[in-house]
């Protein structure tokens, strides 16, 4: 598999959101509005990117039983620094994604790569993999973002397009969550499969 | 190069390399943005004073602290009492809601900035703009300071009554404590505690 | 008593108003991957609530005596979750030697639990509420109970879900996040409760 092919792969045929599934916890919480499912995907781009680098260099130090523990210290390290960047650099991005940062840990993308791309192929071909997925799911949870925003504020990346005091609320609130992700799977399954 | 057995000693081995070469990066990265987010904190805090005393000009006392209240003496630079600002907290729709207002030496509302909330982007989120042209210049003393839905003179936010009550009340809160009460607390010097807004403080 | 009364008001506000899974999105991979009988769903919720409520007097002592007392704060995220990931081994070592038959009933979820991120969150959640231990257990517990209650309702939803028939491009997960956008939408009715309970108790 060339590198490009891995990273259509990680858009589109791996899609973290819309096909395997995984890291619904951010996907649901952070998506509220497009700029916060936005930075949210590449928060997470930038942690997968470089610990599926760093563990693909160092896989073959690691002894296999402990190497989920390593794993954990590696991703909860690079999380910590990012956590840490984020809030003397982008202290408004820390508000809004909130306790979603350090839970970037216990997000199964990241150690599902870890496990079953990193641990098996060279360092550049998982960066490529990490861009791949990484934009999967930033792509996802962007638009995610944008329908619940559109649909409960009216409004795009913060411009509103059509009246102020238009609001469906739910499509803000948790049940809109579910609702538009239920039905953005369906869309892409009709796209991608022709269900 | 061979994959590491998994005998007892590499685990250890490897592992304790791991958690130090974490626990180092962890730590330089912290010694590089820890004093950075301090200096964000400081300099958020002292735009915020300037924004809702309406003013450049201006000294700030030392924080000192009435219950869960923050205050700060503002002077101008010739000495002269402007008035004071509050950090003020109240439980809202989506979690606590905390503002900073900015009263002069009557009671009257300057101005004020949401420092942090959780309410819904879209409805109570708008408090930050909101009230900007609603209350400023009333004085929670006089005015009757409550939404009027409840019989008061303020527009809540629309479909946010739930913030707008809880936002009004932080202010009302601030006033009733630090402006109306000041005659028995006020003083930087017997309160000059260490309110220390230059910790970063985690939200959710 | 005023203690006492705003336990209360936690372990409300923590069930329904600001229900786990359902308002604060929390423990979403269990919730949709092992709802599909009420059975698996009411065990994998005890599980959590047992896990949740130990890791969270563990981390908050780990906080309160390790963390904070040597300045260590910015490991926090990283000593919790390998706290967390050694627990949930130690509790199933423990579980099989001395209870064979809860761990039969909890085992097969407990590997599971390390990656759900209703423990980290909670137990973060707990130092940032700035809660004493005990709020900080009610809390664990009332939330465990939470999870457990929006897993066997959604459960029973997706049992019934399968007597019915479907659109194809609708079946297996899209449908189920449907059906919990409803169930959601029900736990909304209990927003602004805790307003009125806070008024009632005089808090």
């Amino acid at each position: 598999m060339n590198n490009f092919k891995v990273l259509v792969n990680g858009i589109i045929k791996e899609n973290p959101t819309f096909v395997l599934l995984l890291g619904m916890c951010p996907t649901l919480g952070t998506t509220s509005s497009a700029i916060n499912g936005m930075s949210m995907g590449l928060a997470t781009m930038c942690v997968l990117i470089v610990s599926n680098f760093i563990i693909a260099l160092i896989k073959k130090l690691i002894p296999d039983a402990v190497r989920i523990p390593s794993y954990i210290v590696v991703i909860a390290s690079l999380v910590t620094v990012l956590q840490m960047v984020i809030k003397a650099y982008a202290p408004e991005i820390d508000k809004s994604l909130g306790l979603f940062i350090p839970l970037i840990v216990v997000n199964c993308i990241i150690l599902g790569r870890a496990e079953s791309f990193a641990a098996k192929n060279g360092a550049i071909a998982s960066i490529f993999d990490g861009i791949g997925i990484g934009l999967g799911f930033t792509i996802a949870l962007t638009c995610l973002g944008a329908v619940r925003e559109l649909l409960g504020t009216g409004a795009i990346f913060g411009v509103t397009l059509w009246g102020e005091n238009y609001g469906m609320l739910m499509f803000v609130l948790a049940p809109g969550a579910f609702l538009a992700l239920g039905y953005l799977i369906v869309l892409f399954n009709k796209l991608t499969k022709k269900a | 190069m061979k994959k590491l057995k998994s005998s007892l000693t590499n685990m250890l081995a490897v592992l304790t390399v791991i958690a130090i070469v974490a626990a180092g990066v962890l730590a330089s990265v912290n010694a590089v943005t820890a004093p950075q987010i301090e200096k964000i904190n400081a300099e958020n805090l002292a735009a915020g004073i300037k924004a809702v005393m309406g003013s450049d000009d201006i000294k700030v006392s030392e924080p000192w602290e009435v219950d869960a209240f923050t205050a700060y003496d503002i002077n101008d630079k010739q000495g002269n009492l402007l008035g004071k600002a509050v950090v003020t907290t109240e439980n809202g729709f989506g979690g606590p809601i905390k503002v900073l207002v900015g009263f002069d030496t009557e009671g009257k509302i300057l101005g004020y900035t949401v420092l942090e909330h959780a309410e819904t982007p879209g409805l109570g989120a708008k408090a930050g703009e909101w009230f900007q042209d609603k209350i400023i210049g009333m004085n929670p003393g006089v005015n009757n300071f409550t939404v009027s839905k409840d019989g008061g003179e303020v527009d809540a936010i629309t479909a946010s009554t739930i913030t707008s009550r809880a936002f009004l009340r932080a202010i009302q809160n601030a006033y009733d404590k630090i402006i109306a009460g000041q005659d028995v607390t006020s003083g930087a010097s017997q309160q000059a505690s260490a309110a220390d807004m230059g910790t970063p403080e985690v939200i959710e | 008593m005023d203690y006492v009364l705003s336990l209360v008001l936690i372990i409300i506000v923590a069930i329904f108003v600001n229900n786990v899974v359902l308002a604060q999105f929390l423990g979403i991979c269990p919730f949709l991957g092992v709802s599909k009988k009420v059975d698996t769903a009411s065990g994998m919720g005890m599980a959590v609530t047992a896990v949740l409520v130990v890791a969270t007097i563990v981390t908050y002592l780990l906080q309160v005596y390790v963390l904070n007392a040597f300045g260590l704060e910015y490991l926090q995220t990283i000593a919790f979750i390998l706290v967390i990931a050694a627990l949930v081994q130690m509790i199933e070592i423990i579980l099989k030697k001395t209870m064979p038959a809860l761990y039969q009933a909890l085992g097969v979820f407990l590997p599971l639990i390390t990656t759900n991120c209703c423990i980290l969150g909670v137990a973060i959640l707990v130092i940032q509420k700035d809660y004493d231990l005990l709020e900080g257990i009610v809390y664990a517990l009332s939330t465990g109970i939470g999870f457990l209650l929006a897993m066997v309702l959604f459960a029973g939803l997706r049992e019934q879900l399968d007597l019915v028939d479907v659109p194809k491009a609708f079946r297996g997960v899209p449908i189920a996040l449907v059906t919990a956008s409803l169930l959601a939408m029900a736990f909304m009715g209990f927003s602004g409760v805790d307003g009125g309970l806070k008024i009632l108790f005089g808090l």
